[in-house]
């Protein structure tokens, strides 16, 4: 019910808000309540969960807090809103939060119709299969699934290219949905599906989650783009350039080895473009331009570490996902990961 | 009334008009109404503003779209291909499909249980009672949860399914049971049917006339059921049997063929059966209490034997009892059938999220959710008064 709830809380906020409060730049209602309002996953390994502790932990966690540290300066100035599939946008739409990081696929109508900006991409993913190897034993490609009940999330991409990729390939199948992750994993393990869907890095953060690990397999096949990156509502260029330059910044430390351990020696770099990232250079400009300090760049590493760090510690080879970097690697290094020039 | 009609009359002509009772209330009516106007006018302006602010588009146009998600269960066709429109109206259907089986299973279970719980035999007295309290004190999402998962889910998997009589299976992706393929001569059998109905309500009206005027009782119930089930019967044997079965067969996933009933619409319809059941099993009961022990009495008095008693004295009386809350029941089971969201079935709010998600239209789904709410209870109310009025106290 609660997500019900939210749905319709949402649109009343739509409806009640009052045409003032709204237009307000983003960054000065951050400031002035003193902290990021972040939307994240309920709880998936490795990109946003809590930990024994309360604090949470993961990749698209660790970025609401890289924005944070770029706002104040401390990555701890943040707070997060958990949202489900569906809940998500509403909670955007009507400024609940200020930015949602929550494995969201960019996509055309999201960016347009929506209303929303998206803000690069901070993982590029894929849809992919995962079945129980030990129940179905001959199973090895997704082309074999023609009857399957799959299990998939409402409200998702998942769902729409499910139903392209088996028209496509001229099978039938059994789409059983859920409202929330929790319900579809439960309904996975219980057997009422044959397959489970969504991004493989889902996949394989699920995998982690059951009873048995090792009796699932995540099938080869992906069958779609996933861009998935981080969003904020449209019309407020200033906090979409903040956002955006963040994801930039994280990347560009990488490309540059500015890491966690070394950034404030870093600052003493003879390197020209080292010295112009972390703002550094005299009459700097680096962080005016964002209306944020000079040295925000500086507190973002040494808040979460660059790119690389993120995931390395979150969902790559430090973490028990073991998620290797693909298409996520830099482009200096085969992969996708691009930031244009900070100057 | 008359008390204040004699005083103003007598002070009408001192007293100012704006003192006058009659005149203050036009006055605060047209006040509360011109505030009212007010009110939905700013929201609705604040709306459309809020929306264009934040470059969200408006209006029901993306109705029309390719909907592009696929839906496990529908009454009618539909594909991927089909527009937004049509999966909410495959929702809609799936709707009123789980509250009309919800409505008539509880009706059921609630007049046995209602009367069990009168009964003489302590037993059944004692059980009946014990099943009222224990569903009527456990909200319905959790009667949901308990099918699901607690029964449906633990049966086993669709290798090793439940073997049960006439070929029909069950496992934990659903009931299987033979489909039946009828021949192009079937038609027969239903126009048997209606035309049995229509028969057995001429003889009915006729009968009821005759008692009326001769005081000669027909035996109404046996002819018409035989009219009813004989001639469609008759019309079947007589065109041979023209029918066959498909039956599940194994296939690599599950079994496939026949017919289906997924766990998600047994869970919820189950669930929304047993759950409303008690509750219509305590108006039952209090119908029947209800009605004055001296009536029984009396009609014993007059000869009637007990059978009679029940069905032509206490019952109709008691239905006048029962009928009001009945419908408040029945307008609570279709909403609680929104609940499907948990289990997975696909209902009007489940197919109006995914909409809403697919093309970020949330106030103009709220708002066909509530439209359709609306409308569906209010037709309920509308036929159970219209039954009310029907049973009510017809004096001559």
């Amino acid at each position: 019910m609660k997500k019900f709830v939210t749905g319709i809380l949402g649109s009343a906020a739509m409806v009640l808000m009052s045409a003032a409060a709204g237009s307000a730049a983003t960054l000065d209602d951050v400031k002035a309540k003193g902290f990021v309002q972040c939307g994240v996953h309920t709880g998936l390994a490795g990109f946003a969960a809590p930990d024994d502790q309360g604090n949470w932990k993961g990749f698209d966690s660790d970025f609401c807090k890289a924005v944070a540290a770029a706002v104040f300066g401390d990555p701890e100035k943040v707070k997060f809103t958990t949202t489900n599939a569906t809940e998500r946008f509403t909670a955007l739409q009507s400024g609940e939060i200020d930015l949602l990081a929550r494995n969201t696929t960019w996509t055309l109508s999201r960016d347009t119709s929506l209303g929303f900006n998206f803000t690069g991409v901070n993982y590029y993913d894929g849809q992919g299969f995962m079945i129980n190897a030990a129940k179905l034993p001959g199973i090895n490609s997704a082309l074999q699934l023609s009857g399957a009940a799959i299990c998939v999330q409402t409200g998702t991409t998942t769902e729409l290219n499910l139903a392209d990729y088996f028209r496509a390939n001229n099978m039938e199948y059994n789409p059983v949905v859920f409202q929330g992750f929790d319900e579809t994993n439960a309904a996975y393990e219980a057997g009422r599906c044959d397959a489970y869907t969504t991004d493989q890095s889902g996949l394989y953060a699920l995998r982690l989650t059951l009873a048995n690990p090792d009796e699932h397999v995540v099938l080869p096949e992906i069958i779609s783009k996933e861009p998935l990156g981080p969003l904020v509502r449209q019309g407020d260029d200033q906090w979409f350039d903040i956002v955006k330059w963040t994801l930039f910044a994280l990347i560009q430390a990488e490309e540059l080895g500015i890491t966690q351990a070394n950034v404030e020696e870093m600052k003493g770099s003879d390197n020209p473009e080292i010295k112009r990232i972390l703002g550094q250079e005299p009459e700097s400009k680096i962080g005016a331009m964002l209306g944020l300090e000079n040295d925000w760049v500086v507190k973002v590493v040494a808040g979460v570490g660059n790119y690389g760090e993120m995931f390395e510690r979150n969902i790559g080879q430090e973490s028990p996902l073991k998620i290797a970097r693909g298409l996520n690697q830099l482009w200096t290094k085969g992969g996708l990961q691009y930031a244009p020039p900070l100057r | 009334m008359a008390s204040t009609e004699v005083l103003r009359a007598d002070t009408s002509a001192r007293v100012s008009w704006k003192n006058d009772p009659r005149i203050r209330g036009i006055i605060f009516q047209v006040l509360v109404v011109v505030i009212l106007a007010a009110a939905v006018y700013w929201i609705w302006g604040n709306t459309v503003d809020n929306l264009r602010r934040a470059n969200i588009s408006s209006g029901f146009g993306f109705l029309d779209r390719r909907s592009g998600f696929d839906v496990s269960q529908s009454l009618i066709q539909y594909t991927a291909d089909s527009s937004f429109r049509s999966a909410l109206i495959v929702g809609l259907l799936n709707t009123i499909l789980v509250a009309v089986c919800g409505i008539i299973t509880a009706t059921i279970i609630g007049f046995l249980v209602g009367v069990g719980r009168l009964s003489g035999n302590w037993l059944i007295a004692k059980i009946c009672t014990v099943y009222v309290e224990v569903f009527r004190n456990i909200p319905p999402l959790l009667v949901i949860f308990f099918w699901y998962l607690g029964v449906l889910s633990v049966l086993p998997g669709p290798r090793d399914s439940l073997e049960l009589p006439f070929s029909s299976y069950l496992n934990n992706r659903g009931f299987f049971l033979p489909k039946a393929i009828w021949e192009e001569s079937a038609w027969l059998i239903p126009a048997a049917l209606v035309v049995g109905i229509v028969v057995a309500f001429i003889l009915n009206r006729w009968a009821y006339r005759r008692q009326m005027q001769t005081g000669q009782p027909f035996p109404r119930l046996a002819t018409s059921l035989g009219l009813i089930i004989g001639l469609p019967l008759l019309v079947t044997l007589l065109l041979g049997i023209p029918v066959s079965f498909e039956f599940p067969q194994k296939g690599t996933f599950n079994l496939s063929g026949g017919f289906q009933v997924k766990p998600e619409f047994l869970s919820l319809y189950l669930a929304l059966s047993f759950y409303t059941a008690s509750f219509i099993a305590e108006i039952v009961r209090a119908g029947i209490l209800g009605v004055n022990r001296g009536q029984t009495e009396a009609s014993y008095a007059l000869g009637l034997r007990s059978g009679l008693t029940l069905r032509l004295v206490v019952i109709p009386q008691a239905m006048r009892i029962i009928i009001p809350p009945l419908t408040s029941q029945y307008l609570n089971l279709t909403k609680n059938s929104s609940l499907a969201v948990f289990v997975g079935y696909p209902d009007l709010v489940q197919i109006g999220q995914t909409t809403m998600n697919q093309t970020g239209q949330a106030i103009e789904v709220v708002a066909i959710w509530m439209v359709i709410y609306l409308g569906l209870s209010l037709s309920t109310a509308a036929f159970m008064n219209w039954f009310n009025a029907k049973m009510a106290l017809v004096e001559r």
